[in-house]
């Protein structure tokens, strides 16, 4: 039988301050980043196009640009690397017929080239606002929905801690997609809700040991209790951790670019998702714990 | 055996014999080669294509638009049921045009979604589904009528001032920029165009008249221009009069090579056309198309048989053609605004499917791989019950007509690591039961027993989140929400009812001295 750690005794909440700091840094430099730069929202969003194209040889960017702006076309231009470095992705604000314009801009200027198109995604700027709309209510309503349901399922501590770990995952995930400059899209807001499943669920499992524990271990500190819920729920922590990073790996390696932001997202938040259950979810619940039975005047710690 | 066990053996047989023959009509559709297609009947072929797993457009490349009724200028009866006449004629133009499998779908209180899968030129389809083509028969005003008109706007114009002096302009603004009778130097149009478009300017037009631009680009005189027409504002016929529509080459006596629309009207719009072409010899008839006027063609004689054509413009093969699809299919009552447009090329959904798929298998294989080397047998058992699973998983998505996206592959993903997890919670509670020194047979009763309660609520919580992404979630979310959730259920099924099974017949075999977990 092979095993890893099994048998483990790692007094995870002896460590707690220490998450607690390093999580606050990673949230405070997330929101500050979010209200003073703002996050890159896809045209999904802020309405736009964005077209992608391939032409029948390379083309450099700065030749490319200079012909679509000779045609006086306001592009941002951004040429794919790799495998396929004849394809371009080109991102206008406003722009009427841009297929057509961007054609005529090639054929005029680069003689011999020619394009195809690859994908067009035009979004108008009331459909934009109105999925932004969607995606911060599928956010907010799911959110709300886990914490009912965690707390008809668990006590009020661990619904907490549970939320806690929950917009910490999310937030920390959205603060890394803006550090590596990805675009928030619509696919990123589904990992988003994806990593808020994942992260509950690793919670969950946590938490259950937790409860069982406490039952049969009542004489035992609340933080002993929850070392030993923990570090028995270790391996399977560890494990599922493991094969959800592979298989978001595979899709980060090998699914090509419309997946690429959504698999880093993922592979971010399974990261953070583990940490989460033990240093933020257990953490916290651990802190309303002694702080409900310090007001009681019961001295469990 | 026990009763039990027989009644999961005969459910999980059952399950899996309805998934795969649900499952069979994508496989041979999507292994038939292009020509093996084309031999079958349509009829037929259009049935087995209902029955496969649908591919969404980012997969098998298309065109997906989002339209919006523009209502504000219908009077609240037309306006009752302006989206769903919208959507008939958009769904006629698109059948006429010939793409399998279009969807057309009222979305909300003025928007139409619609989806075209395996389009090739999507410029063209959008001018299909976009133009409002209301066609139009309108007299233009007799020579005097125009004459006296224009001079009402040349004095009107040359008082508010602009150009000083005693030049042709300053008195004449308007028509001293015509070269022709009402017509314009193509670099003159803006000017003139400004010039009409002066505040106050309406209230010098009589209510029963209008002035419409015709086509860009028009040749009169050796120049380029435009030309504008001064109309009776009620229109003899429309397009409803129109029966049938067809390009055709030779309409135009002055340029015979160049295409157009030939039309032929109704009984009631051959009536008609007779008697207003009767009344009205030696006038001109304008022809206009969404506001332009096509041709103004004076009427010499009149006209019984209802023949009627728009010729000029540049018009080609394709553009004729499309314009008499248009025709035939009837006006919108009222123009669209393109809201959103999603297209993606056949190269690129080709690449995605590829790309999936070998990021799916490779994920699937190191999975598999890890599984049954660290659970040994109990490892073999979970990745059966995976593939059962996923089994599942892409035949309800037949059964329910679900379609398939680029983030559904990736909620395919998910929905293995799921299946994984569940079963490491399972296998690692029986380890645990077994460290503590119980039986087998023990260890794997309390070991499900007591990971149940942990997966079933993993399970909720997830599908929870999976559920309100479905409800709010538009396009991409949507997909990613229908496979998670139809495999989150399956898993269900299969780590508790499947893999239980298996423990139960491996155990039930007389004495086992070790497990292989």
């Amino acid at each position: 039988m092979l095993q890893l750690l099994v048998g483990t005794d790692i007094p995870f909440m002896r460590y707690r301050r220490y998450a607690y700091v390093f999580s606050s840094l990673v949230l405070a430099a997330t929101l500050v980043w979010f209200f003073v730069k703002g996050p890159r929202y896809s045209v999904d969003f802020t309405g736009g196009t964005l077209l992608q194209i391939r032409t029948n040889q390379v083309v450099h960017a700065d030749k490319m640009r200079a012909a679509l702006e000779a045609e006086g076309i306001q592009a941002e231009l951004q040429q794919m690397t790799g495998e396929s470095p004849n394809e371009y992705l080109l991102r206008f604000r406003t722009q009427a017929d841009p297929v057509a314009q961007v054609k005529n801009a090639i054929a005029k200027h680069l003689p011999g080239v020619t394009m195809e198109l690859r994908g067009n995604q035009t979004v108008g700027p009331k459909v934009g606002s109105d999925l932004r709309q969607k995606a911060i209510m599928a956010i907010l309503t799911s959110l709300g929905a886990i914490l009912l349901y965690v707390g008809i399922r668990y006590e009020f501590k661990f619904a907490l801690g549970g939320v806690a770990a929950l917009f910490h995952d999310v937030l920390v995930t959205l603060g890394f997609l803006m550090f590596t400059g990805r675009e928030v899209s619509l696919t990123v807001v589904a990992a988003l809700l994806t990593i808020a499943g994942y992260s509950i669920n690793d919670t969950i499992v946590v938490f259950d040991r937790i409860r069982e524990r406490s039952k049969a271990l009542r004489k035992e500190k609340h933080s002993r209790v929850m070392d030993i819920a923990v570090n028995e729920t270790l391996s399977r922590t560890v494990i599922t951790a493991f094969t959800v990073f592979l298989a978001a790996l595979a899709l980060f390696i090998w699914g090509g670019d419309v997946l690429r932001d959504f698999s880093f997202a993922m592979l971010v938040g399974v990261v953070f998702g583990t940490y989460s259950s033990v240093f933020v979810a257990s953490a916290m619940a651990l802190d309303i714990w002694i702080n409900i039975d310090r007001r009681k005047g019961v001295s469990a710690e | 055996m026990s009763r039990t066990d027989q009644g999961k053996l005969l459910g999980v047989v059952l399950v899996t014999l309805l998934s795969l023959w649900q499952l069979y009509p994508s496989y041979r559709f999507y292994t038939m080669t292009l020509a093996q297609r084309q031999a079958i009947e349509p009829a037929k072929l259009a049935q087995m294509r209902k029955r496969a797993v649908h591919l969404g457009l980012d997969l098998q490349g298309g065109m997906q638009l989002l339209l919006e009724v523009d209502k504000s200028r219908l009077s609240a009866a037309e306006s009752k049921d302006a989206v769903e006449r919208a959507r008939e004629i958009i769904n006629n133009r698109i059948d006429q045009f010939g793409v399998a499998e279009p969807l057309i779908q009222i979305e909300g209180q003025d928007r139409i979604a619609v989806q075209l899968p395996g389009l090739t030129d999507p410029e063209r389809a959008k001018e299909l589904i976009g133009k409002t083509a209301l066609l139009e028969f309108k007299l233009v005003r007799s020579a005097d009528e125009q004459r006296t008109l224009y001079q009402r706007l040349d004095s009107w114009l040359a008082a508010r001032g602009g150009h000083s002096g005693d030049s042709t302009l300053a008195k004449t603004p308007l028509t001293g920029l015509m070269i022709d009778n009402g017509f314009f130097r193509k670099e003159d149009v803006p000017s003139a165009q400004k010039l009409l478009a002066t505040a106050g300017i309406d209230s010098l037009i009589p209510l029963d008249t209008e002035l419409l631009w015709g086509g860009e680009d028009e040749a009169r005189a050796g120049m380029t221009g435009r030309a504008i027409y001064v109309l009776k504002r009620q229109p003899e016929l429309t397009g409803g009069s129109v029966a049938s529509a067809e390009a055709a080459v030779g309409l135009d006596n002055t340029n015979p090579g160049a295409w157009g629309v030939s039309m032929k009207m109704t009984p009631k719009g051959r009536a008609d056309f007779a008697r207003v072409t009767g009344n009205n010899v030696g006038r001109q008839l304008a022809i206009i198309l969404d506001g332009v006027v096509q041709s103004a063609p004076f009427i010499r004689d009149r006209i019984p048989s209802g023949d009627a054509s728009i010729t000029g413009g540049s018009f080609d093969v394709n553009t004729a053609k499309d314009l008499a699809i248009v025709l035939r299919a009837g006006a919108l009552p009222a123009p669209v605004k393109t809201l959103e447009e999603r297209t993606v090329g056949p190269s690129l959904g080709a690449d995605s499917i590829q790309q999936g798929l070998t990021a799916g298998i490779i994920g699937t294989v190191m999975v598999v791989a890890f599984m049954a080397i660290y659970y040994q047998l109990s490892g073999l058992v979970a990745i059966a019950a995976l593939a059962l699973n996923l089994l599942y998983l892409v035949a309800a998505m037949a059964y329910f007509g679900a379609t398939l996206t680029l983030p559904g592959i990736a909620g395919i993903v998910l929905t293995v690591g799921m299946a994984v997890d569940t079963n490491v919670l399972i296998f690692e509670r029986v380890r645990e039961e077994l460290r503590h020194g119980r039986s087998i047979h023990e260890s794997v009763r309390l070991g499900y027993d007591r990971a149940f309660r942990t997966i079933f609520d993993a399970h909720s919580t997830t599908l929870i989140s999976a559920l309100f992404l479905f409800q709010f979630g538009t396009g991409p979310i949507k997909g990613f929400a229908v496979t998670l959730s139809i495999g989150l259920l399956a898993n269900l099924f299969t780590a508790v009812v499947f893999t239980r099974m298996i423990y139960d017949f491996w155990l039930g075999r007389g004495k086992v001295e070790r497990l292989s977990i």
